[in-house]
């Protein structure tokens, strides 16, 4: 073993990838995919919707939970007033039926609640997943063997009934939004976990780990300092292929009844009863299912851009979907 | 290759195919089946720890959620004691595993209710048997599993083979933007357009119903085609991928340029050689895909009204039945694992590349 290696520095630079260099690697590969850019620029301008939710509305000079009696005919069992479900100079996309709310604000709202929920979840899944699976990838036997069980445990777990049925038990006080995002993150950590343990079992046995190990660094410092920068790419690339996975599944809970509850808009919820008014709204029917599309979407094409773009090789050889389970959609 | 005891070795040679016969395979397979079984009883034991864990320690007030908002405290009090929610977890846990293995007795008030092997409790709602609950809903979430399955199997190992074969080309492309927008939907919104368009707009369909298939197997059919549709379009997507991307692997590979230089024609190619590649992954997915399913089919089955497990589930939430919630989480657990591991036995089955461990 030379000096060099032993030297932390000079062995992390060889084999890890460096982080200004890969960046701009990284940058000039999604460029190159057209389609990742225009997804991107959907999702940037999405986000920037979300994030002016309440400017947008100021705007237009109406709010998402207002009720406006005035608006729907009540004889005809709550359907919005004037052509094509009450489009107005005042509310720019109709009414929502029975209740007269404004559906512009409650539209904008709801990609909020939408992109914030799977973000937040997103972000647990990535937490948990990494943490339980360095563990597992540099624990002994016995911790690898725990760790390795209880993740197969909740891979084995149908997501969409685990959320169900965790919903069922919280006491109803507690912020929904906030809810939905943690069950998601606690329920779907698993695949997380364990491509993050594969991964560090190959880094392990890398020669700039072995020789971090061998100058005496604690496992905590080996795994922030040489684990960390190496499990970036993959995470990152099943990260984004995560986020447009829990948009759908917020929104089948907030379908179901038991995700976010209103008065909050969120557009599963939006869908719930939206079939019953398709003839007399379409647009309540179609601006949530459009809503949820796009978004879905742009994600997925980012995501898969994104891994293109971290890992070219292994993007062309295969082309397959997450290997998460997806009967979140189902 | 000393140091192999004679069946460790007869089963290398089945598993690389130098003897083709099936002993070999068999041999290797009968310790891998155990120890299949082993691993997915141990999953499961740990997920009714886990399950009875969350849902039994964790909530607030179930007897006065049973019992009512009205309830009197003297009656709220009564309710908890006819569920035993009183005992200590553990002699409630011993009790409810006692029930799945040799079965147990309830007293309903006015006598004793046996409740048989694998039981799973009384629902908390309506006294009936949770076992008994879910057996009446297994048929409606089964045919929508089975049929939903055979329809994505054509729809998308069809799309994959079309877009393996045309690769390259415009139809390729507008295979692929095509199952990407289907990846990209939720089941309740393509759901939700096809049932609009097809049923309430076109009058092409029935808005679904169940009908038993013992009753009459064509009206079976015709209500659950819409259902079947609108999932298959969903899993659609993956298969096509998949079959594409195990294709085209194939195709790369030395014993196809091989036919190729032999001058076998590309459509032997394709249907025959490049498409036998694709059988192992693609049946093993369904597997998996078709376990997830039990747990899966929540939302079209609220959708289009269907009463099977996961509607049932849906409502139990809705009204803290614990016992209905447990069971229904066992149950789908119970499948997904099942479905792993029948799919880890067809996939050594159909790929004898694969080592048994």
């Amino acid at each position: 073993m030379s000096e060099a290696l032993l030297a932390p520095e000079a062995g992390t630079g060889a084999t890890a990838p460096a982080p200004a260099s890969g960046a701009r690697q990284f940058w000039r590969r999604l460029r190159t995919q057209r389609a990742a850019l225009v997804a991107a620029v959907v999702v940037a301008l999405l986000v920037l919707v979300a994030l002016a939710a309440p400017l947008l509305t100021a705007i237009e000079g109406q709010d998402p939970g207002t009720y406006h009696p005035d608006l729907i005919d009540s004889g005809r069992g709550g359907v919005p007033i004037g052509s094509f479900g009450g489009i107005s100079a005042e509310h720019w996309l109709g009414v929502e039926p029975q209740t007269g709310r404004d559906l512009f604000a409650r539209l904008v709202h709801g990609a909020r609640v939408s992109l914030g929920v799977a973000f937040a979840a997103t972000f647990v899944q990535v937490l948990i997943g990494v943490g339980v699976g360095i563990a597992a990838g540099l624990g002994n036997r016995l911790v690898d063997q725990v760790l390795s069980r209880a993740t197969d445990v909740i891979v084995a777990m149908p997501l969409m009934v685990l959320s169900l049925a965790l919903m069922a038990i919280v006491p109803s006080g507690f912020p929904r939004p906030v809810l939905v995002a943690l069950v998601i993150g606690l329920v779907a950590w698993g695949s997380t976990a364990k491509i993050v343990r594969a991964q560090t079992i190959t880094l392990k046995e890398l020669d700039y780990v072995a020789a971090a190990r061998l100058s005496g660094w604690s496992t905590w410092r080996i795994a922030r300092r040489e684990l960390l920068p190496g499990l970036a790419a993959p995470v990152i690339t099943y990260a984004a292929l995560l986020i447009p996975l829990n948009i759908t599944v917020e929104a089948a809970l907030s379908f179901l009844g038991v995700g976010v509850k209103p008065p909050t808009a969120s557009w599963g919820q939006m869908l719930t009863s939206a079939d019953v008014w398709y003839q007399a709204a379409p647009q309540y029917l179609l601006l949530p299912a459009g809503a949820l599309f796009v978004t879905v979407l742009a994600l997925t094409v980012l995501g898969d851009g994104i891994r293109t773009a971290l890992d070219p090789r292994a993007a062309s050889r295969l082309r397959i979907g997450t290997g998460q389970k997806r009967e979140g959609r189902a | 290759m000393t140091g192999f005891s004679p069946g460790r070795t007869r089963l290398l040679r089945g598993m690389t195919g130098f003897s083709p016969g099936l002993t070999g395979l068999l041999h290797g397979m009968t310790g891998f089946l155990l120890r299949r079984a082993a691993g997915a009883l141990v999953t499961l034991l740990a997920i009714s720890v886990i399950i009875y864990a969350v849902f039994y320690i964790a909530p607030g007030d179930v007897a006065q959620i049973t019992c009512g908002p009205r309830c009197s405290p003297a009656q709220v009090a009564q309710v908890s004691e006819q569920l035993r929610l009183d005992d200590p977890v553990y002699v409630r846990y011993r009790d409810f595993l006692q029930g799945i293995f040799a079965g147990r007795d309830y007293s309903t008030g006015t006598g004793t209710e046996h409740c048989a092997a694998p039981c799973l409790g009384l629902s908390y709602q309506s006294d009936q048997q949770v076992t008994q609950l879910i057996l009446a809903k297994l048929p409606v979430t089964g045919s929508l599993a089975l049929g939903a399955m055979v329809m994505w199997l054509i729809l998308g190992v069809g799309t994959g083979v079309l877009s393996a074969w045309r690769r390259g080309r415009v139809t390729e492309r507008v295979l692929t933007a095509v199952t990407l927008a289907g990846t990209a939907t939720p089941v309740f919104v393509i759901g939700l357009l096809l049932m609009i368009v097809a049923c309430g707009q076109l009058n092409w369909l029935p808005f679904p119903q169940y009908v038993p298939f013992t009753d009459d197997p064509q009206q079976w059919a015709w209500n659950l085609l819409l259902p079947w549709l609108s999932l298959a379009l969903i899993e659609a997507a993956k298969y096509a991928r998949l079959t594409r991307a195990s294709m085209l692997e194939t195709l790369a590979d030395d014993h196809v340029r091989t036919f190729r230089a032999y001058g076998v024609g590309e459509r032997s190619i394709i249907g025959k050689h490049a498409l036998r590649g694709a059988f192992a992954p693609v049946i093993a997915l369904s597997a998996n895909d078709f376990g997830s399913m039990f747990g899966g089919a929540v939302l079209s089955e609220t959708l289009f009204g269907l009463p099977g497990m996961g509607r049932e589930l849906v409502h139990a939430v809705k009204v803290v039945d614990l016992p209905v919630v447990v069971g229904m989480v066992l149950v789908t657990g119970f499948f997904v694992v099942l479905a792993n591991a029948v799919a880890d036995v067809l996939y050594a089955v159909a790929d004898r590349r694969v080592v048994l461990s």
